[in-house]
């Protein structure tokens, strides 16, 4: 059992999708080891079995959905467990791509579309055909489940009512695009690219559209081993940094693609992978690479700091979709699933950049901004919505409140 | 009570409808596609559902489940509290369940238990069968090690393996890793 390991052995559960690179390359490059850290990977297929491994001690730490911590921690679905995430491993890096024919109808200039014009389309698409539309989503609990209800609904379409939003697992997205049970996926890489490898769809539109620095996967610890093991938690957020340097590193690209197609991490296409991490995406079958900046956001502005604003967010939208009241106590627990003091702690005489509030309002950033920092210099660079709404926590309440008339 | 067995292994969903037959008043289905398994398990209307913990449509079920809720027939993880020393057995042996709300722990847990015992068992006849294709493995080395000797020492094959023997035990190895430092070798130098 992974509790009862030598001090320095740490295991993390993971899927197989690209931004589980952090774990992946601070083993391979041996950042782990630099912390005294012996690192052991676990994959998994689903979500469900990554944290039923993660309650029971197989596994001490975990690669997972951000909203899914935040449920485990409330209580959703299963009794509660309260999660600590030390450390964001990245942002964003999720597609929308839809079945060819949806994809020309609701985004005929081809490229990516703009969100609000796609959505105006789609909703126009589905009162003209009055044909229900499904969309995949990798979970119930995951960032592209809130992003793409926050899109539609955003765009006057009832996610439920009028477009129904299932559960199909990242690697059968492209089966269920082409076999036509779903029409449009949101899932991360390599998986929209292999879709499109396939023909079985065309990339519209990536999340990063949606809202610009939207929280993705965290690392995940139990609170109890958390509090048991932090100093090898620290380590681990240590060796992660390090590990994120290398892998935005253009000179690193191949190498770093090559590990991750392994058959023990992701069992993919090295291409496609090198695409996915170089930022680059191609959309539809014939056409050209695109390189879209910051698809995939693993590092810069201390990308992987767990800002307490993140999941307040990822609360209010869990209110929103799973029918609940606003819960102050609900809420109370939900921000503190995100813990930037172990972050601060881990890093802190590092090299390494430490904001000086825990929290901000999220999607209000037009341009360039520098923030107070307690540690470094750091410049935060433009975060909206693709609404121009923006998530004051302070005004949490209100927040959900407004979103429920919308 | 209606049990669903829901694992891609069709061996091992074998291995255990065949311990939960002997359950009384259970009938048992078993799904071995993913194709088409949200609507099998809705065909069903299964009270307890069995599924390899890695099964890859997890989620998806666990999705339907939670919609099922508003449909008013809720099917949650085995989650009662009382059970958690049940729960951690289940997950170690590989095996997670889902079962109807408000059936009584007491029918939920010989069957648990016994699904536990059939996939332990399942474990040990695959690590089993798998150190029995090594042993098989192991036998060919040593035939090849000694053909080597045999043709190029002119040994007969009882020396050839008494060789192979000796040396095992002066070095403290095992005789199939010494037949393979003789196979490897006979390679490097050329031989076929």
């Amino acid at each position: 059992m992974a509790e009862g390991a030598a001090n320095g052995e740490l295991t993390i559960g993971f899927l197989p999708l690209v931004d589980a690179c952090l774990p992946i390359l601070a083993r391979e490059h041996g950042f782990a080891e630099a912390e005294g850290l012996s690192l052991r990977l676990v994959r998994d297929m689903s979500w469900a079995t990554v944290l039923d491994r993660l309650l029971y001690g197989h596994s001490d730490g975990a690669h997972m959905v951000a909203p899914l911590a935040i449920a485990t921690t409330l209580g959703r679905g299963r009794p509660a467990q309260p999660l600590s995430v030390p450390f964001v491993l990245g942002l964003n890096g999720n597609a929308v791509t839809m079945r060819p024919e949806l994809a020309r109808a609701v985004n005929p200039a081809g490229g990516l579309g703009d969100p609000a014009k796609v959505g105006a389309a789609l909703k126009a698409y589905i009162s003209g055909t009055g044909r229900p539309l499904r969309f995949g989503v990798v979970h119930r609990y995951s960032s592209h489940n809130y992003m793409l209800r926050y899109w539609l609904a955003a765009c006057g379409i009832r996610p439920d009512v009028d477009v129904e939003i299932t559960t199909v697992a990242p690697p059968f997205c492209a089966d269920a695009l082409e076999f036509g049970e779903v029409d449009a996926i949101c899932v991360g890489e390599p998986w929209n690219s292999v879709a499109v490898e396939r023909a079985a769809g065309e990339i519209v539109m990536v999340t990063a559209q949606i809202w610009r620095r939207g929280v993705e996967k965290v690392l995940a610890f139990r609170e109890s081993v958390l509090d048991a093991r932090r100093p090898q938690a620290e380590a681990l957020v240590r060796a992660l940094r390090k590990a994120g340097e290398h892998f935005v590193d253009p000179a690193n690209l191949e190498t770093n693609a090559a590990i991750l197609a392994c058959a023990e991490y992701l069992d993919g296409d090295a291409t496609l992978i090198r695409r996915a991490i170089s930022d680059r995406l191609l959309l539809r079958q014939g056409g050209d690479l695109l390189h879209y900046p910051d698809f995939m956001f693993q590092h810069r502005e201390a990308a992987n700091f767990p800002w307490v604003s993140q999941a307040e967010w990822l609360y209010s939208q869990m209110v929103r979709w799973d029918g609940l009241p606003f819960d102050p106590a609900d809420a109370r627990k939900a921000a503190r699933v995100f813990r930037p003091d172990v972050y601060r702690s881990a890093l802190l005489g590092t090299g390494e950049p430490l904001p000086g509030a825990s929290s901000k309002v999220e999607g209000s950033l037009a341009g360039p901004t520098s923030v107070s920092m307690q540690q470094g210099r750091m410049i935060l660079e433009r975060n909206t919505f693709f609404d121009g709404k923006a998530f004051d926590p302070e005004l949490l309440e209100s927040y959900i409140t407004g979103q429920h008339q919308a | 009570m209606r049990i669903a067995i829901v694992d891609e292994s069709a061996s091992r969903a074998a291995v255990i409808r065949e311990g939960l037959a002997a359950v009384d008043g259970c009938e048992i289905f078993v799904v071995t596609e993913r194709r088409g398994l949200v609507a099998r398990i809705g065909e069903i209307a299964p009270d307890i559902v069995l599924m390899d913990l890695g099964n890859p449509s997890r989620d998806v079920l666990e999705e339907y489940f939670a919609v099922s809720r508003v449909l008013g027939r809720p099917i949650a993880m085995f989650v009662d509290e009382s059970d958690e020393e049940a729960i951690a057995a289940s997950v170690d042996a590989g095996v997670s369940s889902y079962v109807v709300d408000g059936l009584a722990p007491h029918r939920i847990r010989p069957i648990l238990d016994l699904a536990v015992r059939r996939f332990n068992a399942f474990s040990r006849l695959q690590s089993d069968l798998a150190e029995a294709k090594g042993k098989l493995a192991e036998r060919d080395l040593v035939d090849k090690a000694k053909r080597i000797l045999m043709d190029n020492r002119g040994f007969t094959e009882p020396q050839a393996y008494a060789q192979l023997r000796k040396t095992a035990m002066n070095q403290g190895k095992r005789i199939a890793d010494i037949a393979e430092a003789v196979v490897t070798a006979h390679q490097l130098l050329g031989g076929t």
